[in-house]
């Protein structure tokens, strides 16, 4: 049983709207695919729409009369095996937004659909008004819109007395500009328009204001990040490094190697390149492999390498960790990285594969930017940021030539690790990336 | 050449006139008969005035036969009406009004050309005026607005003419008929209908949809067809005059497989309007139709620029005031302000005894795109000011929607309710909830008071019933 809004389609002929001339159908009724829905009149001609879908009709958004913009909601279905229960009820998916399930291939054009909030459907102002412009996230059902049989107006969508109407017209205000009215039934006031005309000039008055204010509570692990994102920032005085990598012969190899395998053993990403690359810098420079106890003032420099991957997921910000990552080859390190990412991700990372990292990469791929200001993950003292991979023009000595480059922004405590340390394993980081036979070359 | 030219001296017409007038624009009106058009001539004035009449002789009549004289009052010898006279009274009143609309015209500085009119091309009128010596103008104006009204529908088989009349030649009658068969069970056939049953005559109305009123909602209508079945008049619905012979004076009246045969003095032809599309060069202008209607948008326009329409002759309900509101607007707009078709509701009132009011949406519209309302009834019979006039038949109802309590419907049945009409309008279109109208006094004892009624009830918390 799914919900299936269908909105107004492009009718064509450059038509942007169309006024509702009768409804073939009402909230209840089961319709078949290519029934007749709703006749529709616009500059040119009355057309008849037929129903995209088979099923039961749960909402009509509009009523005769009134006009609705290509691309805005009309009918909302129930479709599937059950339909017979028809409650209004907060449906799973959420009315509100762009719309993902229509049918015609144009979407949404006008700027006033019907979102919680925006004038597109008079009465609805009226019952989010009622609620104080607050709301939870919740996919509240949608009132319906009703008017008189007269053919609409435009300024008829919103509610508003006569006198205000004459105003807002004087004065050049489209109604249906204005968000929602502060009358108790949201209608628009003359200290409405008033406040409308004296908004800011730097702000178009063609754009509608948004009044809407969604409480979001911070719990479970978005409260934990939170906690830890402060403990990072105010205990640990940061520094960042920004570094060009030119890693073309890296992905040169990278992509040489994935097109090898002739059953795939394992998808080589250049985070798995990075991971044992850093494996090998950080043996160098044992000072950013460490967990720093700033409360016992003891630094703890680990000769393990457990790298912690920052993941996203939809719970937020997760670190899975590779544990022991010196003791993995390039393979294992890639098939590791993806296994912890998707456990991460579904959830079902346990609880020993995160935390205890001595390290910590963050990428965010192709998103990563040029350039970003990493947090450590307390009580690490170094985080090794990731940013995007581009072609940029690389001068040889002689001209400029298209290399690929990638940087990277890290992070390092600045009460164990100074800049000259940090600077100094950074460069052979970037030694072995930019050359990576040096990985694995024995002792090189 | 001058601004404005509205074609057409009806209610819409003698409005916009007005109004562009009292704008500054230089404004020229068309029109053959008296100003004030259908309404004034021949339609709102004239029936209601009759309708007067007809309810004082009737009350007095009623008096008359019942012996023990409710009141306490006593009229000994039945009264008698002279038609004739009333015409003439109603006549007088009639031209009283147009003076008074002439008046209004030139004290808004509108030239009235009294004739005619015939548009040459979207610009330009020619105006044949009547009487003697006066020569036909050509007038040119930057716009036009068109305002020719509407005309009283034909009857395949029944052409007015001698015995069988059109609701113009029924409000000039110089005697009350014995018996009429009505054409028609909309309201203009109910209303002068009711005139006539009232004046004594023998009433049947004859309609072709299963119920007279087929547009009001069942429960207002039906207390309009017991008031209709106490005045003796008979009501054949499913049922089609197929002919009358004049001689015989003799209807013909078909129902279904059946016919009967019904006597009439006279036959009114009342089944509808049609907008007076024809005579006046409306095909040479080749605007855009919409059915037998011009077609016209938001602002009244027609697809020729410059060229506004209003009234009866666009689509909508044919009623003078919505005639008057287009007027207005578009006297605006032509003066340069921004303006289009921002009215909630029109009201719609029907003379019939008792009357009927309907503001906004009805329940079963509401039912139909699937609002929830509350829904308040009010019956006459528990208010005091209805039983103090010995009328007690009817009731108030208010439609507001369940989740706000926003009043988008009201409607009323019952006597004198035309008067509560502005009032029902006023909640509308000021957005009032049911509980402005609980919050606001009103006065005792009125008929009104069944409004603050109707909205405790649709709270639920009724007082007085």
């Amino acid at each position: 049983m799914t919900t299936h809004a269908f909105h107004l389609p492009d009718v064509g002929e450059g038509v942007a709207e169309a006024e509702i001339d009768r409804w073939y159908v009402a909230v209840g009724d089961r319709v078949e695919e290519d029934q007749l829905l709703v006749s529709v009149l616009t500059d040119k001609a009355t057309l008849d729409i037929p129903s995209p879908v088979a099923g039961t009709v749960t909402e009509l958004a509009a009523a005769v009369g009134e006009i609705v913009a290509v691309g805005s909601e009309l009918v909302q279905f129930q479709t599937g095996d059950d339909e017979t229960t028809l409650s209004s009820t907060p449906k799973t998916s959420a009315v509100p937004g762009p719309p993902a399930t229509a049918t015609s291939s144009e979407l949404r054009l006008s700027t006033t659909s019907a979102e919680v909030g925006t004038p597109a459907i008079a009465f609805s102002i009226a019952a989010g008004a009622a609620t104080e412009g607050r709301t939870r996230p919740t996919g509240t059902g949608r009132q319906v819109s009703v008017t008189s049989p007269e053919p609409s107006p435009a300024h008829r969508r919103v509610l508003a007395s006569p006198a205000v109407r004459r105003a807002a017209a004087d004065a050049g205000i489209d109604l249906r500009r204005l968000a929602s009215g502060s009358g108790p039934v949201g209608q628009v006031t003359h200290a409405d328009l008033r406040a409308f005309a004296d908004a800011p000039t730097t702000q178009a008055p063609a754009l509608p204001r948004r009044t809407q204010v969604t409480d979001v509570p911070v719990t479970g692990i978005r409260r934990a990040i939170g906690r830890q994102m402060a403990t990072s920032n105010s205990r640990i005085p940061h520094i960042t490094l920004v570094e060009e990598v030119d890693v073309t012969s890296l992905e040169s190899l990278r992509v040489r190697l994935n097109g090898k395998q002739e059953d795939v053993r394992q998808r080589l990403t250049p985070l798995a390149f990075l991971v044992r690359a850093l494996v090998l810098a950080v043996g160098d420079h044992p000072v950013v492999n460490a967990r720093f106890d700033d409360d016992e003032q003891v630094v703890h420099r680990y000769a393990g390498v457990h790298v912690g991957l920052a993941t996203q997921t939809d719970d937020g910000l997760k670190v899975p960790v590779l544990r022991h990552a010196e003791t993995m080859d390039l393979w294992a390190v890639a098939r590791l990285i993806e296994d912890r990412s998707r456990a991460a991700r579904d959830g079902s990372v346990s609880h020993a594969d995160m935390g205890g990292s001595t390290i910590t990469v963050s990428s965010l791929g192709a998103l990563g930017g040029i350039a970003n200001t990493p947090i450590i993950n307390h009580p690490e003292v170094a985080i090794i940021g990731v940013n995007s991979m581009q072609v940029r023009p690389h001068w040889d000595g002689q001209q400029f030539v298209p290399r690929k480059k990638m940087n990277l922004s890290s992070s390092f405590d600045h009460r164990v690790v100074d800049g000259w340390h940090a600077a100094v394993f950074l460069h052979r980081f970037k030694e072995l990336l930019e050359e990576p036979a040096l990985m694995f070359v024995e002792g090189a | 050449m001058c601004d404005v030219l509205v074609l057409g001296g009806g209610p819409g017409g003698y409005t916009a006139a007005i109004r562009a007038g009292q704008l500054g624009l230089d404004t020229v009106l068309v029109e053959a008969g008296p100003p004030g058009g259908t309404c004034l001539t021949v339609g709102c004035i004239p029936s209601k005035a009759l309708l007067h009449a007809a309810d004082e002789f009737a009350r007095i009549a009623e008096v008359a036969a019942t012996d023990d004289g409710r009141l306490g009052i006593r009229v000994t010898t039945p009264p008698t009406v002279d038609l004739a006279e009333t015409i003439a009274w109603k006549d007088q009143l009639v031209s009283g009004l147009t003076s008074g609309v002439e008046r209004l015209l030139k004290r808004a500085g509108v030239r009235l050309i009294n004739g005619w009119g015939v548009m040459l091309d979207g610009k330009t009128v020619s105006v044949t005026p009547g009487g003697e010596g006066s020569r036909t103008q050509v007038v040119r104006a930057q716009r036009v607005v068109l305002a020719t009204g509407s005309r009283s529908r034909d009857v395949a088989g029944l052409p007015v003419g001698d015995r069988i009349l059109s609701s113009t030649e029924a409000l000039a009658l110089d005697h009350v008929p014995a018996a009429i068969v009505v054409v028609g069970g909309g309201y203009i056939g109910l209303e002068l209908g009711t005139a006539f049953a009232k004046f004594g005559s023998q009433v049947t109305v004859v309609e072709t949809a299963d119920r007279v009123l087929p547009g009001v909602e069942a429960e207002l209508a039906q207390p309009v067809r017991q008031g209709l079945s106490r005045l003796g008049v008979e009501i054949l619905t499913s049922a089609q005059v197929e002919s009358f012979d004049e001689d015989s004076r003799v209807a013909r009246v078909r129902t279904g497989e059946e016919t009967s045969d019904v006597k009439a003095d006279v036959v009114l032809v009342a089944v509808g309007r049609d907008p007076a599309t024809s005579g006046w060069g409306l095909e040479g202008l080749d605007l855009d139709r919409d059915g037998p209607f011009v077609r016209v948008d938001q602002q009244c326009r027609t697809s020729m620029r410059d060229v506004f329409a209003i009234g009866d002759l666009t689509r909508g309900p044919l009623l003078a005031h919505r005639a008057m509101a287009q007027g207005q607007m578009v006297a605006e707009v032509m003066a340069g302000k921004k303006r289009s078709w921002d009215q909630t509701c029109v009201p719609a009132v029907v003379y019939t005894d008792p009357e009927i009011v309907t503001v906004g949406i009805t329940v079963s519209e509401a039912r139909t795109t699937g609002l929830d309302v509350l829904v308040g009834d009010f019956p006459l019979d528990a208010s005091g000011r209805a039983r103090t006039e010995g009328d007690t038949s009817g009731m108030v109802r208010l439609v507001a929607r369940e989740d706000n309590h926003l009043i988008i419907g009201a409607h009323a049945v019952g006597r004198h309710v035309s008067e509560l009409t502005a009032g029902l309008t006023l909640a509308i279109e000021m957005c009032a909830r049911l509980e402005d109208v609980v919050g606001t006094i009103h006065a005792h004892p009125t008929r009104g008071e069944a409004i603050q009624e109707a909205a405790l009830i649709a709270l639920g918390r009724g007082l007085h019933a």
